[in-house]
């Protein structure tokens, strides 16, 4: 004769250590599984569209700042890359390189948050953060080197990059690239491989292949689960296809291969930058446009390799000095409805895993 | 889930760690240590030059927040615009650059330091005669690779060693 | 009782301390009761520090260094600032059993010591069923923190305290049976008969019955890699949710005095307790105690926590069978005579197995936890 359950709600408010960010989950719990989830978010809506119609084009870029304030970088590169589309800019060839240079250091920086931040959700008591923190100090000290701010770079500009680099970056972007490949190394040999880790991640919170495509997730959660899919390779913007590099897929989709998944990306990002020290060249740093950019009238989408997934900028104008209608589309916010089908079943504590290996940004889920 | 590796995954990790205790802690002793900032630091306040501003209002036309309250009256024996009143609300800017970049005749310069709190919301407000450059308040260099030049290297942590104590 | 030739502390004879000293049972048990319970809050004391300490280092960062001279006060500090602290009972929770409950986690903590000895036969009462006292002490603690997760009235609160019940139910049987293996080759139940049969630290010739007593051991108090029961993963904080002032103080205490009294028995039990050169009994026992719990700090830096099913799985599957293995072999050797005749075969031999039987353990035989449910 079995004993009568009922299964209890469980309110993960706003305010939580494991959280990222205030996010709200009302999990339906029986005893320890997870039955039902219930995201509720919105805590942090700012109203950034409506907020980019009173601005300029060029005032709208300090507002993308703000949008996933982990990688600044990428989100003002895929504003500017709409504002070009609509305007029908040319950006000259030493702009597009700096622009790779800082997107994919920007990955990089971005890419360690998440797996630190996971690492820390499965319970190494904030080793691996520190660790992945001290990393992206050394990339942001570059960053303010270059911008002169250390979160919201405000960097980019439609035609090109804001300032040329000074002359101190490449020597230190040098013993930045020297020094990195051994530190990655160093923390794989310390959590890789660990079997508490692997019996923890392992096997929990698969989205496969086709669930993933069903709900258009993208990124590291896309190609984790197997599916080739890459914006840089598939609809390559800026000077993505004269660089050499690979697109790293798993085969299962559960949180262990999210993890790998990004560590392989950081990897291949270093490769880009690497190319991209290497050939580039001396000029401009920006097309020859006014600070107050009156596009004609139209509509433009651009789209971004993000370190989150695709992030993409749906522009309407209608020739005046502020956009009629701004739209973002944030990867954040589309990877998430993939949450429910990925942790019905598992445990409470797997259902903090599950949702520290998605990776999100509360700031670009509400924008 | 079986067991793998027997156990060899935990103890490199455990090797991993305890390495990291003879190593040199990235960590700097504020106020006792204080690390160069960026040459072209975006920092919270901003400095105005009186000889150089002629009250044309782009910094306040550019800036999103609107932080920005220019109040000029026109002087007809010298033939240019006076301001009567140059405001700038520090509570407001979000430090983004605009206006220093979108100036004509190099006015608006960013300061190079970063302890500026005060005790009143409305401190934070400043004026023509709290704005000026003195020897307290350097220029930062952003947008004026010249004066950039003139300041401290930046501390960088891929300087810093921490291999060996 | 073990009288190897190799013993390494036949250098040093000490001269065994008589029952009654200093003078008559009175005052033998008031001096002791006295070094006990200020050796406890002064080495808790220390080890919050060098936990914090050793910890932030590890981390790439310093620890506290700004309270007295390298931050040596922060202990101090944390005490005050609890006490200053607002007494808050939630409305509906049971008074009494509320109350209580941090009385009852914190006694047994402190009269483990009672049994642990510091010198030869300096210890406050030298039973002849010394570790036998100490395993049925400690089990009183768990009773303690489920009266914190039931009298809490909130539900969290009562599954942390239920998970760790579970727990430390389950981690019992390990922590007895690797016990029982010392026991045998020393003879002796009395602890102080346990060190002085030492002339090898019993960690050689009993090394995986050190390694089940040390994961067990963690397992307990509540240390990481098993603190799920304290841990961000559920809402709050678990059982001690709902304390403040210095019923939390006593929680905090608890978890440090039990860390400090399992460092103490794997001291005595597998180190050789207060025996070595040079300096005197009590420092060694201090040095050896503040190396395990080193080796504790290192591990909860590093690894990441398990999940409750694995928690069990673990114990039930894998620490339980090689204990009882463990067992056997050992109880062999003894029957053979091995303690005394063959001592360097035995070592090498229980290495051997203990390497063997983790292999073939994680190979073959071993599956954690359960998987997805389907709903």
């Amino acid at each position: 004769m079995a004993v009568k359950t009922e299964p209890f709600v469980l309110n993960m408010g706003p305010v939580h250590p494991s959280t990222h960010g205030v996010f709200r989950m009302r999990a339906t719990l029986d005893g320890e599984v997870v039955v039902d989830i219930e995201p509720v978010f919105g805590y942090l809506h700012r109203g950034i569209e409506k907020l980019a119609e009173q601005r300029t084009y060029t005032g709208v870029i300090p507002l993308t700042d703000r949008l996933d304030y982990i990688s600044s970088m990428s989100n003002n590169l895929a504003y500017c890359l709409a504002v070009e589309k609509l305007a029908g800019i040319k950006v000259p060839e030493r702009a597009e390189y700096i622009r790779v240079i800082m997107a994919e250091l920007q990955r990089i920086a971005a890419l360690l948050i998440a797996v630190g931040a996971f690492l820390n959700d499965c319970g190494a008591y904030f080793t691996p953060f520190l660790y992945m923190f001290r990393e992206r100090e050394r990339i942001v000290d570059l960053f303010e080197m270059a911008s002169g701010q250390r979160l919201t770079y405000n960097y980019m500009r439609a035609g090109g990059v804001s300032q040329d680099l000074p002359e101190e970056f490449m020597p230190a972007l040098r013993k930045f690239m020297d020094m990195m490949p051994r530190y990655m190394d160093e923390y794989d040999r310390l959590l890789m491989q660990n079997e508490i880790l692997i019996a923890r991640a392992k096997g929990v919170g698969i989205l496969t292949a086709e669930q993933a495509i069903n709900c258009s997730a993208s990124g590291p959660v896309l190609r984790a689960s197997g599916v080739k899919w890459d914006v840089r390779k598939a609809d390559p913007y800026s000077i993505y296809d004269h660089f050499d590099f690979d697109v790293p897929i798993q085969q299962t989709g559960d949180c262990y291969d999210r993890y790998r998944q990004r560590v392989e990306e950081m990897r291949q990002s270093l490769r880009i930058i690497q190319q991209a020290m290497e050939q580039l060249p001396s000029g401009p740093v920006k097309a020859e446009v006014p600070h107050l950019i009156r596009p004609p009238a139209g509509e433009a989408y651009a789209r971004l390799e993000a370190p989150k997934g695709e992030l993409g900028f749906y522009l309407v104008s209608d020739n005046a000095i502020a956009p009629y209608r701004c739209h973002i589309r944030p990867p954040s916010l589309i990877n998430l409805t993939a949450l429910r089908d990925m942790v019905r079943g598992w445990k409470v504590a797997d259902l903090i895993i599950i949702f520290g290996s998605i990776d999100i940004t509360v700031g670009e889920i509400d924008r | 889930m079986k067991f793998e590796h027997y156990g060899i995954g935990i103890i490199k990790g455990l090797t991993v760690t305890i390495k990291h205790l003879l190593r040199h802690p990235t960590v700097s002793q504020y106020p006792e240590q204080r690390l160069n900032i960026s040459r072209r630091f975006r920092g919270n306040e901003l400095v105005w030059n009186r000889d150089k501003c002629t009250g044309c209002g782009t910094c306040a036309k550019t800036c999103p927040q609107g932080a920005i309250q220019i109040v000029t009256s026109t002087d007809m024996t010298e033939n240019k615009y006076v301001v009567d009143k140059y405001q700038i609300d520090t509570g407001y800017c979000i430090q983004c650059g605009l206006c220093v970049e979108v100036c004509p005749y190099e006015a608006l310069y960013f300061s190079h330091a970063y302890e500026c709190a005060r005790y009143r919301r409305g401190e934070l407000v400043q004026g023509k005669e709290t704005m000026l450059e003195t020897p307290e308040r350097k220029v930062s260099g952003y947008f004026y690779p010249d004066k950039a030049k003139k300041l401290p290297e930046q501390t960088l942590l891929v300087e810093k060693v921490t291999e060996k104590r | 009782m073990a009288t190897g030739e190799l013993g390494i502390y036949n250098l040093v004879k000490f001269q065994a301390i008589p029952p009654d000293w200093p003078g008559g049972f009175w005052w033998h048990w008031l001096f002791f009761t006295v070094v006990v319970i200020g050796f406890v809050l002064t080495m808790v004391m220390g080890v919050i520090y060098i936990e914090r300490r050793g910890m932030g280092r590890m981390q790439s960062r310093l620890g506290p260094n700004r309270t007295g001279p390298f931050g040596l006060l922060q202990p101090v500090a944390d005490a005050i600032k609890v006490l200053l602290k607002e007494n808050i009972v939630p409305v509906a929770a049971d008074k009494i059993v509320h109350w209580l409950a941090p009385v009852v986690a914190f006694a047994p903590a402190l009269m483990i010591f009672a049994v642990i000895p510091f010198a030869n036969g300096a210890l406050l009462a030298d039973l002849n069923i010394g570790i036998l006292y100490v395993v049925a002490i400690s089990s009183v603690s768990t009773v303690g923190i489920f009266m914190a997760g039931w009298g809490s009235s909130n539900k969290y609160s009562l599954l942390g305290a239920m998970r760790n019940v579970a727990a430390v139910v389950s981690y019992e049987i390990p922590l007895v049976l690797a016990v029982v293996g010392v026991v045998l080759i020393a003879g002796s139940l009395s602890l102080n008969q346990i060190v002085v049969a030492q002339e090898i630290p019993f960690i050689l010739l009993q090394p995986l019955g050190f390694l089940l007593f040390f994961i067990a051991g963690c397992a307990e108090i509540n240390r990481s890699p098993f603190d799920l029961m304290e841990a961000d993963s559920e809402i709050v904080a678990g059982f001690h949710t709902e304390y403040s002032g210095m019923k939390f103080a006593m929680f905090y205490l608890v978890e440090y005095a039990e860390a400090v009294a399992i460092s103490a028995i794997i001291t005595t039990l597998f180190l050789g307790g207060w025996q070595g050169p040079l300096l005197p009994p009590w420092l060694w026992f201090v040095v050896k105690l503040l190396l395990v719990f080193f080796a504790m700090v290192w591990t909860r830096t590093t690894l990441p926590r398990i999940r409750i099913d694995q928690l069990m799985a673990f114990a039930w599957k894998f620490l339980l069978p090689m204990s009882l293995l463990n067992l056997f072999i050992t109880a062999l050797q003894v029957l053979a005579g091995w303690p005394t005749q063959l001592i360097w075969a035995m070592i090498i031999v229980n290495f051997a197995v203990m390497a063997l039987m983790i292999l073939i353990w994680s190979r073959f035989f071993f599956r954690l936890g359960w998987g997805k449910i389907e709903i």
